[in-house]
């Protein structure tokens, strides 16, 4: 067994390296794969501080991942037409900013955040899933209903969206940004969990009771848990459509929260770079396994049933040992 | 009463036809152990359960420490130093015996709000919890995960998070359960001094901790308070023999 943190050393140098290597040889391609996992492991970043830490199992963070690209694609498009957002006592116009973006991107998904678990952290178990899965499908379909802003057929931005010092059309450029939001959740998700909040809230997912007892509210805790996290996947959200410079509907799809699932459980819940395992092996098996079949989900299925069987620490916890890690 | 710390006066609780509280008034005041006796299905963990919040009486009042708190949820209750250690150990399994301390320090600073800083650099919360620790005789445990502590020792980390809570009064639901006739001893030598610190409303079936700790004792049967008094009015009380106690006690 190899120890925790050596694993996530070289998880985060492998992310620095093969990238680096792409420039060498110009394979602008691995970059975007690499872009491509960074932003899904900062999503699944976001979903663990709600389900590792929180133990709230939310099937609906493909609202947050939807609403953090839709600020992207609203502002932009807005932004591109030279037609302001909104034009009545004071203006506000669109913009193709990064960090503007990002604030209002992680803002708005925050506040989604509040308003879904202030409702559904009235249940818990499988109702809570179930009330989550219910606000993604409405946001889903709102969205596919909304003409404004594509409908259905989603939203393209022409030229992506700028950081001030830095040539964002840079592939490998564009890939630091991403890189560095990765990193600073990782730090905030690790300082987070030995914090006072960090302790309360495993300890309300453990036994809310005792937390109750000693004079705290576990539901406040998880609603605070869950707008950071809803937060964090906003702010992914706004960077992945950057990467593609187009938002659709299916960015809000059930199936995108099931994906942002499947990179934590397969990586390792609540472990501080589990979700980034499972999003590294997520997309190396999409690309490998989608060269050789259409339906190379079939066989993710059986890795992620094999994982789940004889790993119950998700991959990092087939490397280093089961259990959870000492907070 | 003046000196009452914690008082029910008239609490009704029922579900369906069941009477589980027939107005029940019981006072805690300064510096005493209020032992609460009664068979199984008397109505014991709905009683306490009104008096910490997590179920609300159907008529009646709770007050603390002056205060009307029928209303108020159980955390409120907490905050203000009501502090209770459960029937079946309710602790953080896959925390430390430090990090179970913590907590209930944490409690009662009311200040979890706090996200990047580690706990254990706080120095005033660990004070709080160390000190818990070494009154129960933990302290050499703190490292230790507590699911991997034995019974006896998780009775006394659950008596240990009460400490941390800065009580004004313990709600005890038999902490003596399960310790064998060694613990037992031991843990009613401790809550004989610990009544100086805050009065206990001990709920308890080992009837030689009872009586050699309580300064009053109420019988609770069917739902209703049969006789309230010292330890040798309950024993002599013919009621009580018949309802409880049989005849040998």
């Amino acid at each position: 067994m190899i120890r925790e943190p050596y694993v996530n050393a070289a998880l985060l140098a492998a992310l620095l390296i093969v990238p680096g290597w792409a420039v060498w040889v110009d394979e602008p391609f691995t970059i975007t794969l690499a872009t491509r996992a960074v932003i899904f492991a900062l999503a699944a970043v976001g979903l663990n501080i709600a389900l590792g830490l929180g133990g709230l199992v939310s099937l609906g963070h493909a609202v947050f991942f939807g609403i953090g690209g839709y600020a992207m694609g609203v502002l932009a498009s807005h932004a591109q037409s030279y037609t302001p957002l909104y034009d009545g006592a004071f203006t506000i116009e669109g913009t193709k900013s990064m960090p503007v973006i990002w604030l209002v991107a992680a803002l708005a998904s925050g506040l989604a955040a509040w308003l879904i678990g202030a409702l559904s952290l009235r249940t818990s178990g499988v109702y809570f899933i179930m009330i989550t899965l219910a606000f993604g499908q409405m946001a889903y379909f709102f969205a596919i209903s909304w003409p404004a802003y594509g409908g259905e057929d989603g939203l393209s931005i022409y030229v992506r969206n700028g950081f001030p010092g830095l040539n964002t059309l840079d592939p490998i450029q564009f890939y630091g940004l991403c890189l560095g939001w990765l990193c600073l959740a990782l730090w905030g998700y690790a300082r987070l969990r030995r914090s006072p909040f960090g302790l309360a809230l495993d300890a309300a997912r453990q036994v809310p009771g005792r937390v109750r007892a000693v004079g705290l509210d576990p539901r406040r805790l998880q609603l605070v848990a869950l707008v950071i996290s809803g937060a964090v996947t906003g702010l992914a959200g706004a960077l992945f459509a950057d990467l593609n410079r187009f938002v659709s509907p299916s960015m809000l799809s059930w199936q995108m929260s099931g994906e942002i699932m499947v990179f934590v459980i397969l990586g390792g819940v609540a472990r501080l770079c589990g979700p980034v395992a499972g999003a590294v092996f997520y997309v190396l098996m999409e690309h490998w396994l989608g060269g050789i079949s259409e339906y190379w989900q079939i066989y993710l299925g059986l890795v992620l049933l094999a994982v789940v069987l004889f790993g119950r620490g998700g991959l990092i916890g087939l490397i280093c040992g089961r259990g959870r890690p000492d907070a | 009463m003046p000196d009452a710390i914690l008082s029910t006066h008239e609490i009704d609780k029922s579900f369906g036809a069941l009477r589980a509280s027939e107005s029940i008034s019981l006072t805690l005041r300064a510096n005493e152990i209020h032992a609460i006796i009664g068979p199984n299905g008397a109505g014991k963990s709905t009683l306490i359960a009104q008096i910490c919040g997590s179920l609300r009486p159907n008529s009646g009042r709770v007050t603390f420490l002056g205060q009307d708190v029928t209303d108020l949820p159980t955390e409120a209750r907490a905050r203000m130093g009501l502090a209770r250690t459960f029937q079946t150990s309710a602790l953080a399994m896959d925390h430390t015996v430090l990090q179970n301390v913590l907590l209930g320090a944490l409690g009662a600073s009311a200040r979890p709000w706090r996200f990047f800083a580690p706990i254990t650099r706080d120095i005033a919360l660990r004070d709080t919890a160390e000190a818990a620790l070494r009154e129960t005789g933990l302290q050499d445990l703190a490292a230790r995960r507590t699911a991997e502590l034995s019974h006896g020792q998780r009775r006394q980390l659950e008596v240990a998070v009460a400490l941390t809570q800065a009580p004004r009064a313990f709600v005890m639901d038999e902490p003596m359960a399960g310790l064998g006739a060694e613990g037992s001893r031991r843990l009613t030598g401790f809550l004989d001094e610990l009544r100086a610190t805050a009065p206990i409303l001990l709920v308890e079936h080992d009837m030689d901790a009872v009586f050699a700790l309580a300064d009053r004792i109420s019988v609770l049967v069917y739902g209703r308070i049969i006789a309230t008094g010292s330890v040798d009015d309950i024993r002599a009380d013919p009621r009580v023999r018949d309802a409880y106690l049989g005849d040998g006690a």
